[in-house]
């Protein structure tokens, strides 16, 4: 059986978690649990979701931030006897799911985009340039799942039953403690999930340049994005950044503006259904793998392309 | 405060890896290796904290191949005061094995601190940290971009999903580096002729008392399916007409 950590901010289920459930549909029964406080309301939506058996529901103050000291510790519990445990490849999965495995003494397979069998699995690595097929020997397999290498699972006919879980270890850990948290303001689609992205790399000049990127943005109800190179340089902060060490994207149309093609940087959108880029060096490495080139200067064409929209 | 700092040896970032033709793994002949970006931002937060007297002593630690050697001087021309190398020979050493070496050294080596790079570009895991806190029963502050101590502990704000989050730690803990954290410096000539000269102390996995032995079969390695170039447009408004009646991806 499959337990699959879900996403959420204790309001509302993350649409990640529709995404691990679709990569966890040929791994048998799966079950969800649902750890925050106040989280009852995100229950009931994992609870609809198409496949799952039952949702379990651990609500504690100790867990509202999702801190991995606290987390850990239930997930082994809960888990323990799962052949499966499964989050998305987020932050928050990426920071709960290998202590979890270390606790249970398994190794912990991450960024996984194909299932071939209930132990073998496809992830890429080397920034994306290379493919790896491994098969877990350990019982317990503890994976993160690259959301965007699948589809999210819609809504079933009926809704599972949700359990509610005594809280039987000592969820505070003491070791730790939420202080604060800056959450980026934006109107936008959040760039992981959005359906169009629209990108701006060193070539944008400065960070002021990027509302040219935004008024597009705001006509396709795209987010925007942006190569380290332009993380980097300081026009805009590290959370935009689409890469191998940033967020990995795969929109249905992603636009690169004034990005040279870093390996670095196609390793985060490659995998976009339709890829635009506008730059104005015919010779930069994103045209080979743009569907639509067009070799301009990005100030002309980005606003010409408002306009057209 | 005594702090560790890990490094690994890893192909260089500016180096296109490909497989092997046979597809047994990647292809590191004659690749030009160096330390991992992200441990380097950990030694250089490291030897940050010596500079402003928080931190009295910077162990350097590696697990790999003889090899990793040039790293751990890399480390030591930084900044770190002395090396340990566990020399794992040719072996691949997965995340819990490299996680329970280190968390056996910090019994010998009482550290208050553990800096680690969040992930290694090579292998692109992103777990040593957390499972090492895991082992230790510490806290983690994975992703870090800022750190302050104090006596009660470690303040990390760590890069997540949409934006930025603080924790306060108990020390001893584990903290992971993110790319914002700090721009290592480079290694001036006197400092690495000085890291010469420092010491580097080698264990190997038994005498650790750790099996390093695989709980995974990598069955094959090969690159990506390759996207092929598509058409050059010649004007705003063909791209126009092609997303919406070609690519039907914008209405």
């Amino acid at each position: 059986m499959t337990l699959i950590i879900a996403d959420h901010n204790n309001a509302e289920l993350k649409v990640s978690t529709r995404n691990v459930l679709q990569a966890a549909t040929t791994l048998g029964e799966v079950q969800i649990l649902v750890a925050g406080d106040g989280c009852a309301a995100v229950a009931e939506q994992a609870a609809s979701l198409n496949g799952v058996s039952k949702v379990l529901l651990a609500e504690h103050p100790a867990y509202a931030h999702q801190l991995a000291e606290n987390l850990a510790p239930l997930i082994v519990e809960v888990g323990a006897s799962h052949s499966h445990i499964l989050f998305s490849a987020g932050t928050e999965g990426k920071n709960v799911a290998p202590r979890v495995a270390a606790l249970l003494g398994a190794p912990q397979l991450s960024d996984i985009i194909a299932v071939e069998s209930e132990d073998t699995f496809q992830r890429p690595f080397y920034a994306g340039n290379l493919i790896a097929t491994v098969r877990v020997l350990n019982a317990v397999k503890v994976l993160t799942v690259r959301t965007t290498a699948f589809d999210p699972v819609a809504d079933g006919s009926s809704p599972a039953p949700v359990e509610v879980l005594s809280a039987s270890v000592a969820a505070d850990s003491a070791l730790s403690s939420f202080v604060s948290e800056q959450q980026t303001e934006s109107e936008r689609p959040e760039l992981s999930s959005a359906s169009v992205v629209i990108s701006g790399g060193r070539g944008m000049g400065t960070g002021e340049s990027f509302a040219l990127l935004e008024a597009v943005a705001d006509k396709l109800g795209a987010a925007v994005g942006a190569s380290r190179a332009a993380v980097d340089a300081g026009f805009v902060p590290n959370d935009m950044q689409v890469g191998q060490t940033g967020k990995i994207v795969a929109p249905q149309l992603d636009i690169a503006v004034g990005i040279s093609g870093a390996i670095q940087h196609l390793a985060g959108m490659k995998d976009s259904k339709v890829i635009v880029a506008i730059n104005k060096d015919e010779e930069a490495p994103i045209f080979q793998v743009a569907d639509y080139g067009l070799v301009a200067d990005l100030f002309e064409a980005v606003p010409e392309l408002e306009r057209a929209l | 405060m005594k702090v560790m700092v890990a490094v690994k040896r890893v192909a260089d970032a500016y180096v296109k890896v490909r497989a092997k033709s046979d597809g047994s793994g990647p292809d590191l002949g004659n690749v030009k290796m160096s330390i991992n970006p992200f441990c380097e931002i950990g030694v250089e937060e490291a030897v940050r904290l010596k500079e402003r007297g928080v931190a009295e002593e910077i162990i350097a630690v590696s697990v790999g191949s003889t090899a990793s050697q040039e790293q751990l001087r890399a480390a030591l021309a930084l900044g770190a005061d002395r090396g340990i190398l566990i020399n794992s020979g040719e072996q691949v050493v997965e995340p819990l094995g490299v996680a329970r070496l280190l968390h056996r050294l910090l019994e010998r080596e009482p550290c208050d601190l553990v800096l680690l790079g969040k992930q290694s570009i090579d292998g692109d895991n992103n777990q040593v940290g957390q499972m090492l806190a895991a082992l230790w029963g510490r806290p983690q502050g994975t992703f870090a971009s800022e750190l302050s101590i104090d006596e009660s502990g470690v303040q990390v704000t760590r890069e997540v999903d949409g934006g930025l989050q603080t924790v306060a730690l108990r020390l001893p803990a584990v903290v992971t580096t993110d790319l914002r954290l700090n721009e290592p410096r480079y290694a001036s000539l006197p400092n690495i002729m000085k890291a010469k000269r420092k010491e580097i102390v080698e264990h190997s996995p038994d005498e650790l008392g750790v099996d390093i032995s695989a709980q995974m079969e990598v069955l094959k390695v090969e690159p990506p399916p390759q996207r092929q170039a598509g058409v050059r447009v010649e004007s705003v408004d063909e791209l126009v007409d092609k997303l919406r009646n070609e690519a039907k991806v914008i209405t």
